[in-house]
């Protein structure tokens, strides 16, 4: 009966060893397929600056609209300050137009109102408001990087 | 006096020279002329191409209405996009500044370039149609059982290998639909982010955030797109599929060729296109069949073979796969011949065109995309391949593999599932065309009800609970996989229609395209 369960023992023993050498392994491909991830996952974004000037405070009297179309982002005037809201859609990535009543997306369809809240279309989100910051020269830069809360307006001296 | 022993050098060398054509020959065939059944079969096993295909074959096989071809079809579109695409190398630069000029020149310049370029766009986008029409001759003649599961399942993996390759083949000429292909593409992948917004997630597990830039090299096309696109293109995705589509070939060797119906009958017509089985000769008595494959059990080639419907694959099935080829090629080329790839404008990362339209095969998923990006793009997209990678597993009756449509039942199973998938999904899109989705009726709606609850994922459901309720009714799980299946095929093709004819600028409805808004 010794034997037998010396036996039983080295099975045990065995079947462990090979176990967890093959989680070892497992673990080591594992390790191996998320380095060559990261190694693909670029360290250097080679992307056009997301912070750029757009004038003086001047060029934007009550009721600008004005869309710079290269930069993504469509700025407004009125009452209570200048505003920038991404052209964006939130959908797919479109580049959504300003009308009368708010942004058209020509994609797939996604309709938004004058302040950027989804009304229509399939767009998960509201549409971005960037961040408006005066320079020390007097001119203001919108940073794309930066999103702010819907209704952020500024007014600068 | 005249053996070799005696000879002098010269005139051995001489007498091999005088040989060289014949022993050349010999040397590269490994059997001599072809004369008799015995050679026709030794070509067959001795050629490393033609070795992947049986010394006979079955007449079931050869009968064009059982096949049509479809397969082969899909081999040699291959082959000729692998041809023509070398072509095209020679002159494609894959740079943001260069690659839409030297797509520009391949068209305008370079002698023969434009015939070589719509060889190209042609045989990919008719591989489409050709996987395709083979999957469905694939699933109707109930070819995925009897062991084949596997070989389905790869076929599946060929489907879409086919779909990608073709998509990262319009992504090359950086023009406006390269470019907003990877915008919209990018999206989809960046998608998830729908749901982990929705959980507030995202800022610890951006999973699509880092799909999308994994797949751009970036936050927006660029250089680094076109790069990464460039290897998926030309390296990685036609080495996978070559592979791939070699074990696809071998597993049907394996499998014992292509599935037949047990009652199978020769019949006259079949001698228009096979010799009939010689009764005298050879080495292939009609009665019995040689093979040491005969000692093991199970589903080997030659278990089951029904030898005596069996013709001598040289030249019977040489001669068809040949025709086959012929019929291809040509059709290729007189269609390039007149019809012209399209190309756009150079890429304008500003201005997206309206509507932003895919080709037509992908117009189905950007219809589905319309109503959810992650729905539409990837949840439904998924399900659709996953499903069909598990009829042969959840689906797992044998009787009348090999015939279409399995019996009377399942024709008319078919024709229900077509009318009834038309007549309901053409339902479905009129309705949110008319009268809107959610969003129109309450603005205000949370974001996942729109994710979970559209006209796409309520139509895959109704789909699903068709399928189950065919089996329930039918008793039999084929009849449920020919539901499935079927609709599943009238919803491409009609939400294929819808994203071609019907959807104009901002994606809205038209009739036709004369109707289009003119600005």
């Amino acid at each position: 009966m010794t034997t037998q369960h010396n036996d039983d023992k080295r099975k045990t023993r065995r079947d462990f060893l090979g176990k967890t050498s093959m989680l070892i392994s497992g673990l080591a491909s594992l390790g191996v397929v998320a380095a060559c991830l990261r190694m693909i996952k670029p360290n250097v974004r080679y992307e056009k600056p997301s912070k750029f000037k757009i004038g003086k405070t001047e060029q934007f009297p009550e009721g600008t609209v004005k869309n710079l179309v290269d930069k993504k982002v469509v700025v407004f005037s009125d009452s209570d300050g200048i505003y920038a809201i991404s052209s964006v859609c939130t959908h797919l990535g479109c580049i959504v137009a300003p009308t009368q009543w708010g942004f058209q997306c020509p994609c797939h369809g996604s309709k938004y109102t004058r302040d950027g809240k989804v009304i229509a279309g399939p767009a998960p989100r509201p549409l971005e408001w960037h961040e408006i910051r005066q320079q020390e020269d007097g001119t203001l830069a919108v940073d794309t990087a930066k999103t702010v809360p819907v209704g952020t307006k500024y007014l600068f001296a | 006096m005249m053996n070799g022993l005696n000879e002098t050098g010269l005139a051995k060398f001489k007498g091999n020279l005088i040989s060289l054509k014949d022993s050349f020959l010999e040397s590269f065939l490994r059997n001599g002329k072809i004369t008799s059944d015995k050679s026709r079969a030794a070509v067959m096993f001795n050629n490393f191409f033609l070795h992947v295909q049986g010394v006979k074959t079955h007449l079931n096989t050869l009968r064009p209405n059982y096949t049509f071809g479809l397969g082969l079809i899909s081999l040699f579109l291959l082959l000729i996009a692998f041809a023509s695409g070398i072509f095209l190398m020679v002159y494609y630069n894959p740079s943001t500044s260069n690659a839409f000029n030297t797509v520009k020149d391949i068209n305008f310049v370079v002698s023969g370039g434009r015939l070589m370029r719509n060889i190209h766009k042609w045989s990919g986008e008719a591989m489409i149609i050709a996987v395709f029409l083979h999957m469905a001759r694939v699933f109707y003649t109930g070819s995925y059982a009897k062991g084949r599961q596997f070989n389905w399942v790869i076929g599946i993996g060929l489907l879409v290998l086919t779909c990608i390759l073709n998509l990262t083949g319009y992504m090359l000429p950086w023009d406006q639909l390269s470019y907003w292909a990877m915008v919209i593409v990018s999206n989809i992948m960046n998608s998830p982010k729908e749901i982990t917004d929705i959980f507030g997630i995202t800022q610890y597990f951006d999973i699509g955030g880092f799909q999308k830039e994994l797949f751009l090299g970036g936050l927006n096309p660029g250089q680094e797109s076109l790069t990464r696109v460039f290897l998926l293109h030309i390296i990685m995705l036609p080495s996978i599929i070559s592979v791939v589509v070699g074990i696809h070939f071998w597993r049907i060797r394996k499998d014992g060729g292509l599935t037949r119906p047990e009652n199978f009958e020769p019949m006259d017509t079949d001698a228009s296109y096979a010799l009939p089985p010689s009764k005298k000769g050879g080495i292939f008595p009609t009665y019995k069949t040689y093979g040491l494959m005969e000692l093991a059990r199970g589903r080997t080639p030659a278990v089951d073979n029904d030898v005596e419907n069996t013709v001598l694959s040289w030249p019977n099935t040489l001669i068809a796969e040949l025709a086959v080829f012929m019929m291809t090629a040509a059709v290729i080329l007189v269609y390039a011949f007149y019809v012209d790839a399209p190309l756009k404008e150079l890429a304008n990362a500003t201005l997206p065109e309206n509507p932003a339209k895919a080709p037509w095969y992908f117009l189905g998923f950007q219809e589905l995309v319309s109503y959810s990006a992650f729905m539409g793009g990837i949840v439904l997209p998924t399900m659709g391949v996953v499903g069909l990678l598990l009829i042969p597993y959840l689906d797992r009756e044998e009787q009348n593999v090999g015939t279409w449509f399995s019996n009377k039942q399942g024709v008319w199973v078919t024709l229900q599932s077509t009318i009834l998938g038309a007549v309901g999904l053409i339902g479905v899109l009129a309705f949110s065309i008319n009268f809107g989705w959610f969003r129109n009726w309450w603005p205000e709606i949370p974001q996942l009800l729109i994710v979970l609850v559209n006209p796409g994922s309520i139509w895959v459901g109704f789909i699903i609970v068709w399928s189950l309720y065919t089996i329930k009714r039918t008793g039999s799980t084929r009849m449920g996989a020919i539901a499935l299946f079927t609709m599943a095929m009238v919803t491409y093709v009609i939400l294929t229609y819808t994203g071609t004819e019907l959807r104009g600028p901002n994606w809205n409805f038209y009739w036709s395209q004369s109707q289009w808004p003119v600005h």
